[in-house]
């Protein structure tokens, strides 16, 4: 019994960690879930460490992963020993060389705040440091955040010119360094911009008074992919990972998006096949229930993230079932997936049944949870489907939930009979699928810590390899 | 006509947030003839309503509504000229807020429109704080010196404002609005509070962020603040031996206990206002429409009591309707206003007919707050005349 419930704390962390990022939701604002995310970390770090250290592993998001980090870190006496913390260190090297640097920097600020100086978090800090590509572009762009990275593990700088960069800007005239030389130089020099990375640019372009299409213009090639989206640059789309792109193309208005058509599902659809990977085609028939209910327009922090998870679904599960095999369920009953919108209430119940008529192998639901027209049909339909119409487990149900519910500490589950994982980025579907299985209830501890391990040790030899 | 006819409107099931349950009625076809918009008012101030005979009050005004209607014989073709919304609107080039300062008369059609300006519920509470305040037929000796010299003195009832509500902002903000939905009953702790309908979907999807700006009672207030969170009523499906044995049968089931739901609600959530007879007062007539006020029996039998006003096509449908729940005291208020009126406010009377003393019916007029109506020099007198007597 105790397994069971160990495996059940365990997957509600893991959902806990995929979804939640700590800032408003649709129905909870910024302090509930922050407060309830505290809590679960805690609750998980004390109760279970090496599984909670092993969930940097996992897809979770970088949100949940710098704060296992900065927890793991400022408890080093609960670790179980040498060996664990060893263990430890390792999968914390290899999540850090994955977050975002900006992401690292504000992890190390936090930790300095914290007044974790240990001797294994120098140790982490210094080789995050000394790993880093380009020393220069890194003072120049995160110039607070390294300078104190540095102070706080009394570490060197790189070299001796980004050193004099960081801690004494007037010493030198010139620098070597191309970087270096173009921030002094773009103080005076127009020109010297745009051989800075954009963010940088943007404050040195303010002041000089460049106009924003000219500047924007010039300094293009500089830009990351996300700048360049973000600016509304024509950014290669066929590049994009599948929900950034999903969320880029509900941002346009319905005018653009009909325009626009062919462009945006060929991406979509390579975008698609490109995280279905392998797995392309092998899924069977397939039958999606979409949520596009209002409530999947998200908060103002994250607007229409779940519209944009179920979107971003949509095309994936096109991509993993067999060609001609999948049918797509909105709940507002519209057909269009490029012109979906946020809008009506959520009758998952009947768009459940519409789902389980097409006679499918798997049924996916990608849904926040609030069955509502009327509420708790959808657990209805699913428990008697289960009990008498397919107790031999014909089809596959799983349930994916794109939002952190701060009130039950998990994701919100439609029927117990049915697994439910948290998503955030429709891309790990195929793995989140996965996990699910564990969450039906039938598999102990034992096997959620083999997979873990099994997890573990892949993402390992992949940040080794 | 004594009832409300909500005929056309379908219930759907409700949505609970906290305290709140909102239950959506959604109309198949909007009704054709009239629209409702939204009129701001310019700092969602104060606004002056002249009511004619050179009273005037100062009410708290964040929005009024605005009645355009077709002809009588509305026919589709007539209909289609209000039904693309906002046309008109922009046809005058009017700005979004509309600064009124000094607004005529409750209900006031503009000069040359079609259209009626009226303020959510004013006409409503205008009916119960007027209530029987016409005065009594006959001059008794009770009746006051200062109300005869210096007219009556002004009444006032205490009302909340919707987001002083507790948990009524947010249910309302995560509300999700059905297809075709143009009205809803808003429940508090399971008790309802108001019941809110218009003609036409999109100015339903207007006016639902107004309901938040709108006046409630007393008990709505105190319900929400006091009460917990209500249950949900979440479907269940009978599967027992030999129930469900196709995918058409759970179909079925499930489609019943969408009706179920509606039926369950409409004969025991909803009874107390869809049953009640009310008394109906026209005051505005529109083409084919009429513009209600309705009070209610004032009956001390524990119903909810709602005072509204309603809009009526000319079979009696509702269009429009938007209600205000009384609280107790105001209920007994009201009973105490229309028994005073059945006997032409002669005290002893009223108190043989209530089966009760006279110094307890003085007693009962002052707790209602009435007790400026009464001339303290007669009651004392009267008082001492029956103790000695």
């Amino acid at each position: 019994m105790s397994e069971l419930v160990a495996a059940e704390d365990v997957l509600l962390f893991v959902n806990a960690a995929v979804t939640a990022t700590g800032q408003r939701e649709f129905r909870s604002t910024a302090a509930a879930q922050h407060f309830s995310l505290r809590f679960v970390h805690e609750y998980v770090r004390v109760n279970y460490r090496p599984v909670y250290a092993a969930a940097l592993a996992l897809d979770i998001n970088h949100h949940n992963a710098a704060l296992i980090v900065e927890q793991l870190l400022r408890t080093p006496h609960e670790a179980g020993g040498p060996e664990e913390k060893r263990a430890e260190g390792r999968l914390i090297a290899a999540r850090l060389a994955l977050l975002p640097p900006q992401r690292v920097y504000r992890l190390f600020r936090a930790l300095r705040a914290a007044g974790v100086n240990n001797r294994r978090t120098r140790a982490i800090v210094r080789a995050w440091l000394a790993a880093r590509p380009d020393p220069a572009l890194d003072a120049v762009k995160y110039r607070p955040g390294l300078k104190a990275a540095l102070r706080h593990v009394h570490g060197r700088p790189a070299d001796a010119e980004t050193g004099d960069f960081l801690f004494a800007p007037g010493r030198r005239v010139r620098y070597g360094n191309a970087t270096l030389d173009a921030y002094r130089r773009a103080h005076h020099e127009q020109g010297a911009l745009y051989e800075l990375p954009f963010t940088v640019a943007e404050g040195f372009a303010a002041r000089h008074k460049v106009p924003r299409e000219v500047f924007l213009e010039r300094i293009a090639p500089r830009m990351t992919r996300l700048e360049q989206l973000r600016t509304e640059r024509a950014a290669d789309l066929t590049v994009m990972p599948l929900t950034r792109l999903a969320l880029y193309v509900l941002s346009l208005p319905f005018g653009e998006r009909v325009e626009r058509r062919a462009e945006l599902t060929h991406a979509l659809r390579a975008a698609a096949r490109r995280a279905a990977g392998s797995y392309a085609g092998s899924w069977g028939r397939v039958a999606a229930v979409l949520d596009d209910s209002f409530s999947s327009s998200g908060s103002a922090v994250k607007r229409r993230r779940p519209l944009a998870v179920a979107l971003g679904c949509h095309f994936l599960l096109e991509a993993l079932a067999a060609p001609g095999a999948y049918t797509a369920l909105w709940t507002s009953g519209d057909s269009d997936p490029l012109l979906v919108r946020p809008h009506g209430p959520t009758p998952l119940g009947m768009r459940i049944l519409d789902a389980l008529e097409t006679g499918p192998d798997r049924v996916v639901i990608v849904s926040d949870g609030w069955d509502n027209a009327p509420p708790g049909l959808a657990g209805e339909v699913l428990r008697v489907w289960r009990t008498r119409l397919d107790a031999e487990r014909r089809t596959s149900v799983v349930h994916l939930n794109p939002v952190y519910d701060a009130e039950g500490f998990d994701v919100r589950r439609l029927a117990p009979s049915v697994p439910t994982a948290g998503i955030r980025d429709a891309e790990d579907l195929a793995a989140l699928v996965e996990i699910a299985q564990f969450a039906e209830g039938r598999t102990g501890f034992a096997e959620l810590g083999a997979y873990l391990d099994r997890r573990v040790e892949l993402f390992l030899t992949e940040a080794g390899g | 006509m004594t009832r409300i006819d909500l005929t056309g409107l379908d219930v759907r099931p409700a949505q609970v947030w906290g305290g709140v349950r909102i239950v959506p009625l959604v109309r198949d076809e909007p009704m054709a003839g009239l629209r409702l918009r939204r009129e701001l008012y310019e700092g969602s101030g104060l606004a002056t309503v002249d009511l004619g005979d050179r009273t005037t009050y100062t009410s708290y005004v964040p929005h009024g509504f605005v009645a355009d209607w077709t002809g009588a014989e509305a026919g589709a073709e007539k209909g289609a000229e209000s039904a693309a919304y906002g046309t008109l609107l922009g046809g005058e080039g009017a700005p979004p807020c509309v600064p009124v300062r000094r607004l005529h008369r409750l209900a006031k059609r503009r000069q040359g429109e079609r259209r009626l300006r009226f303020l959510p519920l004013h006409l409503a509470l205008d009916g119960y704080l007027a209530l029987h305040f016409g005065g009594p037929s006959v001059v008794w000796d009770d009746w006051s010196r200062k109300a005869l010299g210096q007219g009556l003195s002004p009444r006032a009832e205490a009302a909340y404002a919707g987001w002083a509500v507790p948990g009524l902002t947010e249910a309302l903000r995560i509300f999700e609005l059905h297809p075709g939905q143009c009205g809803m009953l808003l429940y508090v702790a399971d008790a309802l509070a108001a019941a809110f309908v218009v003609p036409h979907p999109d100015d339903y999807r207007v006016l639902h962020p107004t309901l938040v700006e709108d006046l409630y009672g007393e008990l709505v207030h105190h319900y929400a603040y006091f009460g917990g969170p209500v249950p949900e009523f979440t479907a269940r499906i009978r599967d027992g031996v030999g129930g469900i044995r196709t995918l058409a049968d759970l179909r079925a089931a499930a489609r019943q206990k969408e009706r179920a739901w509606a039926e369950a609600h409409d004969g025991l959530m909803a009874r107390d206002l869809l049953e009640t007879s009310y008394a109906f007062d026209r005051v505005y007539r529109m083409g084919g429409f009429d513009l209600y006020r309705f009070l209610p029996p004032f009956l001390r039998d524990g119903r909810e009591q709602h005072i509204g006003e309603l809009i009526t096509d000319h079979k009696g449908r509702a269009a429009y309707l938007k209600t205000f729940r009384l609280s107790d005291k105001q209920i007994r208020k009201g009973h105490l206003l229309q028994r005073l009126a059945d006997h032409d406010w002669h005290l002893g009377e009223t108190a043989e007919a209530l089966g009760t003393s006279y110094a307890e019916i003085v007693r009962r007029i002052e707790a209602a707050g009435l007790g400026g109506l009464l001339d303290t020099h007669v009651v004392a007198r009267r008082l001492r005349e029956k103790e000695e007597g």
